[in-house]
């Protein structure tokens, strides 16, 4: 009698799955060894903050650095089970998210200690835990400098901004935009709104529209949806995370990047060393660390008033040099 | 501006139609199943296969009326697997409809990524473009609220019209009430009750799918998944809500987005409440409309009830 156990079942899907996705993904230059890597996402690809980790992935994996496999939309219920499988199947470093699961995730970890984990998260890594560092998206340098630009190109001194919900990864940017718009222009009125999901476009759209309504005439675009309302009544948007422009070439004015390079990159570099630790990843994403930048002004080149744009400059040369803090405000941003 | 001013806005109701119309579509299909005794809980997922194909058939160069017809067919295709496994076979409709659902969302997900293996964000169309319709438009108020919306809406609203024209004033219409009443006198008519539920659940299932569709040809201009985001679940109340008549449907549908467009506005106005609540806002306002309402609602007598021939 045959009998299979769950982890012999594992092992064999999980290497099923494995050889699939090496046949069918384009094989490139291979340098000695690359590690392999798993991504678990709960969203799909497209999403603005998973693409940029896709992105550094796949960068990765054309430099040879990484085998690179992703599960995406996966669900918080699954996650776990998904994690666990990749584990089994002999990966040696996995990205994910954790907002939603931060104790099945940890769970994980431990039961893995060979494993590295880059993780997405709101919390700390722990001393514990040394398998287990977490990474998040703090691109207030950036938001900063683009609040400084919507500052000075806000006529009605009244901006929009929508989110998806009130988390510190939402809030923070938020709240850094704020800070910047208000160096420039002190007296602007915000109207903030969050519509409670995060892939619903034509509601985005239309508290989008309702803020222009209210004399709104520039807008936040944290969700896909208000660019859109924005090109739609010809005002500005201000873009967040990924760059738009070419899509909204004469409404997103400016757009504030994340880049995860740095931060896989180092962790790419501490697997290799066999030094990964339980490291708090998210001064890679500082401008300092090359983790965030204002991308370039592209058609508004010209549009924006060259002394805002030289005191960009100057701030952002500040920030680089440490001369300038911006501030890390996790707080639910407020209309005012 | 406040609270009140903003209800005597025309942009407040011009966006409640726009939120209406998908509501509308699907709102009128899940009525055209239920007057046939069908109750079909595929609708959310029947609603993701419309906004999908129809946005993929332009995406593939297809026209956008050719998209709306390509929706249509496929959600009549859903209607079809749901009436064959509810009608014929008696199945549970609950569980049926529930499994339709699942199944179209994640088909949905599984042919957009082989379709689009490599998209970094979801390719765009051109969607339909608000139309003014000629001296009506030029109606003080009700001229930018109601006749400077796109095709799909004016599409929505003569639907409504025609769906109700269809079931109280031909012999279809009679026989489609009556199915949903009382089978076996319909049978004595020597009218196919298989036939009659079948067909309604696809036409129902095809009204759906054009809801869906609303939202990535005219509302937006690409496809997401998640994004019909429950709609189809209030299209559900909201034929509860309309006693299961065409136009307190459609009153309903309007009244709900009309909720949720006043919301938005007053986000912005009443400070220091959590945004949370002002998001509940329509959906509580609709839980106690349907409560009132759904006392004097005379549901399909033959509702949910299998018909087998010759069973007493």
């Amino acid at each position: 009698m045959v009998r299979v156990t769950r982890r012999a079942f594992l092992h064999g899907s999980a290497a099923l799955a494995a050889v699939t996705a090496a046949t069918t993904a384009p094989r490139l230059a291979r340098a000695a060894d690359p590690i392999k890597t798993a991504a678990i996402y709960t969203v799909p690809v497209e999403q603005q903050w998973v693409s940029r980790i896709h992105l550094a992935a796949t960068k990765a994996v054309e430099r040879g650095d990484i085998d690179y496999v992703f599960s995406e939309k996966v669900s918080n219920t699954d996650y776990e089970r998904v994690m666990r499988e990749y584990c089994e199947a002999g990966y040696k470093l996995i990205v994910g998210e954790a907002f939603a699961v931060e104790e099945a995730a940890r769970a994980v970890a431990k039961d893995y200690p060979d494993v590295a984990f880059l993780i997405g998260s709101s919390f700390k890594p722990d001393a514990a835990l040394p398998n287990f560092a977490t990474f998040d998206n703090y691109i207030q340098d950036a938001s900063y400098l683009s609040g400084m630009i919507a500052g000075a190109m806000t006529k009605s001194g009244n901006i929009g901004m929508v989110g998806g919900y009130p988390i510190p990864e939402v809030n923070r940017l938020m709240n850094a935009f704020m800070a910047g718009v208000r160096e420039v222009k002190g007296d602007t009125k915000f109207q903030v709104a969050f519509i409670g999901s995060w892939f619903d476009p034509p509601k985005a759209k239309e508290t989008a529209l309702a803020q222009i309504d209210a004399g709104a005439d520039l807008l936040y675009a944290e969700r896909f949806g208000v660019s859109d309302a924005a090109k739609e009544r010809g005002i500005l948007a201000v873009g967040n995370v990924i760059d738009t422009q070419a899509d909204y070439p004469d409404t997103v004015v400016a757009s504030a990047l994340w880049h995860f390079e740095p931060t896989l990159d180092h962790a790419i570099a501490q697997v290799k060393a066999g030094k990964f630790a339980a490291e708090d990843y998210g001064m890679f994403s500082f401008m300092k660390a090359g983790g965030c930048s204002l991308a370039p002004l592209g058609t508004f080149d010209g549009k924006v008033p060259a002394d805002i744009v030289a005191k960009v400059q100057a701030r952002e040369a500040e920030i680089k040099s440490g001369a300038f803090t911006v501030a890390i405000d996790d707080n639910e941003p407020k209309s005012s | 501006m406040d609270a009140i001013e903003i209800v005597f806005t025309a942009s407040l109701w011009a966006a409640a139609i726009r939120i209406a119309s998908p509501l509308i579509f699907a709102t009128l299909g899940e009525l055209i199943c239920e007057r046939a005794g069908v109750l079909n809980l595929g609708i959310e997922g029947i609603m993701t296969v419309g906004a999908f194909t129809g946005w993929f058939t332009v995406y593939m160069g297809g026209d956008l009326w050719t998209g709306v017809m390509v929706a249509a067919l496929s959600g009549a295709a859903f209607g079809l697997l749901h009436g064959l496994l509810v009608v014929p076979l008696g199945l549970s409709q609950h569980v049926t409809g529930i499994g339709i659902t699942l199944l179209a969302t994640a088909l949905t997900s599984y042919v957009y990524r082989v379709a689009l293996p490599e998209v970094t964000s979801p390719p765009k169309i051109d969607p339909f473009q608000p139309w003014a319709v000629p001296i009506f438009s030029d109606i003080p108020f009700l001229g930018s609220a109601l006749f400077n919306q796109t095709p799909l809406t004016y599409l929505a609203f003569v639907s409504v019209a025609l769906v109700a024209y269809v079931l109280y004033r031909t012999p279809l219409g009679l026989a489609v009430r009556m199915v949903g009443e009382n089978p076996a006198a319909v049978e004595a008519q020597g009218i196919d009750v298989t036939v009659l539920r079948i067909g309604a659940v696809m036409v129902g299932s095809a009204f759906m799918a054009v809801g869906g569709a609303f939202l990535t040809m005219s509302a937006f201009n690409s496809f997401y998944f998640d994004m019909v985001n429950g709609r189809g679940w209030i299209a559900i109340a909201l034929v509860v809500f309309g006693s299961w008549r065409p136009g307190k449907a459609l009153l309903g549908a309007i009244l709900f987005a009309a909720f949720d467009a006043y919301q938005l506005r007053l986000q912005q106005i009443v400070a220091g409440i959590p945004y949370q609540f002002f998001l509940m806002l329509p959906y509580v306002l609709s839980i106690l409309a349907l409560i009132t309402m759904a006392r004097r609602a005379g549901y399909p007598r033959a509702l949910m009830i299998p018909y087998r021939k010759g069973e007493r």
